[in-house]
């Protein structure tokens, strides 16, 4: 089993010419992903590689490909409108990769996704992947392998890192999932959590912090509440300095809130294993799962 | 993006919130003039983007021009938190009879912009939330509807009891809240808001964190940034489009995307020596990013060695590589390299370094290791 993204999963693709859209979508297509369309204002008629249609508005391809999910690569600037698009027609996933947008962009974003019965992933996130069956996004699909361990992080290659050792030491994943780097993100990690904890086949999590926020202690209160699927965790940032912004919008220390070493004295108290380097989630998964 | 509090108090002003006229000076006898003009008594700031003036002694009240240049002499050239002062602000001294905290931030978990106000203003707010977090009130903002009067209202009523000042608080923090919203701001902060002893109510401090994702919208902004309050290679990584920030140690790193960085930079301390940096070359990078990272990375001279750890998704290995390359050609290397890439299109990238003779691994435990040893070892 998986979570979220499957064999059913029928993509469409924001973006679908531009310099990234058209590399990942090449990339989705070649690992199998369903890719039923593209959506490029201005371009509807015409055709991607010869084999997908593209449409001008997302609503017209939906009525026409019957999508269920679509992955947005447009710049900051139309990303929120993209979102709102999507959400509009009826796909019940959105995952955006754009990196940049506006905060209070997305205070606004969020309630209409919420209204429209969608769920977000990203922004500013590399997406998804049930290896085997299907990804959205921008993870590279050659470091994973099909198993029983769920992955969900707020950062991009740090989780291909992790996702690299575990498939090194023969540890599958059911799926990744990586939730984006900006302070107001449609999916969390607690909603990553429950739906792995409901899904039948993941039996281990590993949980991928940084600083910036609480969202990974409130995440290990729920682990202990509600959680008998073991979860693991790593937190980036033990030597960044507070009060700077460490690439991602949502990765600062401010005053003493945010920092890693509190963040990992919290998943500890709440009996969460935490790896002191990437290379040590392995060996943590693998007591994990007995 | 941080800016001044003068610049903060010209934003206010401009929407609406009653905030006392000011003069910026750079030098004690332009401090005096200043204090002539405003009438006298006032009160002297140093502009710096950091927390706790008052308590570093940046801020100092003087009673005439005389005294305002004495203070002024002591204020600037002053050093807080390694922020040299270079400019002070001046404003007319007010008598206060109260003050309160009134501050708006995009708050993670409601995911909404959050209105706050607390009795307790003029200190640290950060400290009023630890210590007694019940003297804090708080609205989420709807921001399809805005600040609601009534909510406005609310929270006039939890800071003041007579109707009348109420009301003008909730048209003040209206005033703010159209102000966050209209220069996107992520941080919109009154701290404090007064009643003078002639029971008017004044801001007389201003706070304001602007988005940096949204400032293509506010081209203006830009000229609301002070290139002294960031480090020159700082300066030039942002306008190249990466992300970097300059730390104490030897080990130069250049990564694709901020966690990697991050955790790069935590290996490196893991194992003994210290990052000089966080650096993000981000997603899409092109050769030409490559050889700007290289550029300010050099332009350290802590640097002993190096650190490549490129992890392909959306980044391309080979682009890495030409740029690695480019760089090469391009620039006086003076220290050693070592080079981590794996994913998108390595194979490629491998065989672009071997044309220059550069070895890359694909473990990060590995190539942290070496570049330690290169740069002279774990620190002492």
């Amino acid at each position: 089993m998986s979570v979220l993204i499957d064999g059913s999963t029928r993509l469409l693709v924001q973006g679908i010419t531009g310099r990234d859209g058209s590399f990942h979508a090449r990339q989705m297509i070649d690992y199998g992903t369903h890719v039923v369309g593209g959506v490029v204002p201005g371009k509807g008629g015409q055709t991607f590689d010869d084999r997908i249609p593209i449409f001008d508005t997302v609503a017209e391809a939906v009525a026409e490909t019957d999508a269920n999910a679509s992955v947005i690569y447009v710049p900051p600037v139309f990303a929120a409108d993209a979102v709102y698009e999507a959400a509009d027609s009826g796909v019940s996933l959105i995952v955006a990769i754009t990196e940049g947008i506006p905060v209070l962009d997305m205070t606004r974003v969020m309630p209409f996704v919420r209204e429209k019965g969608a769920r977000l992933v990203g922004p500013n996130c590399p997406g998804l992947i049930s290896p085997g069956k299907s990804k959205v996004g921008i993870l590279p699909g050659q470091i994973c392998m099909p198993g029983s361990v769920g992955v969900v992080s707020r950062s991009g290659t740090l989780t291909y890192e992790v996702i690299h050792h575990l498939t090194g030491a023969g540890i599958g994943q059911s799926t990744c999932v990586g939730i984006g780097g900006d302070p107001i993100i449609g999916t969390s990690f607690i909603d990553c959590l429950s739906l792995f904890e409901r899904d039948g086949e993941t039996r281990a999590v590993v949980m991928i912090g940084e600083i910036g926020g609480t969202d990974e202690q409130e995440a290990a209160a729920f682990v202990e509440r509600g959680m008998k699927t073991p979860v693991v965790g790593f937190i980036a940032g033990q030597t960044a300095p507070p009060g700077r912004r460490m690439g991602h919008a949502g990765a600062i220390i401010s005053g003493s809130e945010g920092t890693a070493q509190e963040k990992m004295e919290s998943l500890r108290a709440h009996g969460i294993a935490v790896a002191g380097r990437p290379a040590d989630i392995v060996g943590l998964v693998e007591e994990a799962l007995g | 993006m941080k800016i001044h509090e003068y610049q903060a108090r010209k934003l206010f002003r401009d929407h609406g919130l009653p905030v006392p006229r000011e003069r910026v000076a750079a030098t004690p006898a332009e401090v005096a003039v200043a204090a002539e003009e405003l009438g006298g008594k006032v009160v002297i700031k140093a502009q710096v983007h950091v927390g706790g003036r008052g308590k570093a002694g940046g801020v100092k009240l003087a009673d005439g021009p005389a005294a305002a240049r004495e203070a002024a002499g002591k204020i600037l050239g002053m050093d807080i938190k390694g922020l040299v002062v270079g400019r002070v602000l001046v404003a007319p001294a007010v008598d206060i009879a109260d003050e309160a905290y009134v501050g708006i931030i995009v708050d993670r978990a409601s995911q909404r912009p959050v209105l706050m106000v607390s009795a307790a203003g003029g200190v640290d707010i950060e400290e009023v939330a630890r210590e007694a977090p019940e003297q804090i009130h708080r609205v989420a903002i709807d921001p399809r509807y805005g600040l609601m009067t009534h909510q406005a209202m609310a929270l006039g009523f939890a800071l003041y009891d007579e109707l009348d000042r109420v009301r003008e608080a909730a048209r003040i923090f209206q005033s703010l809240y159209a102000a966050f919203e209209a220069i996107d701001a992520s941080l919109a902060e009154v701290n404090p808001l007064v009643v003078t002893a002639g029971g008017e109510l004044q801001a007389i401090d201003a706070k304001v964190n602007l988005d940096d994702n949204a400032l293509f919208r506010h081209p203006e902004f830009e000229a609301l940034r002070d290139p002294a309050a960031e480090a020159a290679a700082e300066t030039e990584a942002r306008e190249k489009g990466l992300s970097y920030v300059k730390l104490e140690g030897t080990v130069g790193c250049i990564v694709n995307g901020a966690g990697l960085a991050m955790a790069t930079m935590d290996l490196i301390k893991y194992y003994g020596a210290e990052p000089a940096n966080f650096l993000d070359i981000g997603g899409s990078s092109n050769p030409e990013k490559v050889v700007n990272a290289m550029r300010i990375i050099l332009s350290d001279p802590n640097v002993k060695a190096i650190l490549f750890n490129i992890f392909g998704g959306i980044t391309r290995c080979d682009d890495v590589a030409n740029g690695i390359v480019a760089a090469l050609k391009q620039l006086d290397v003076d220290v050693p390299i070592v080079i981590r890439l794996t994913g998108t299109n390595e194979r490629e990238a491998l065989e672009i370094l071997k044309s220059v003779d550069l070895p890359a691994t694909n473990s990060m435990d590995e190539v942290v290791q070496k570049a330690i040893e290169l740069a002279g070892g774990v620190a002492r």
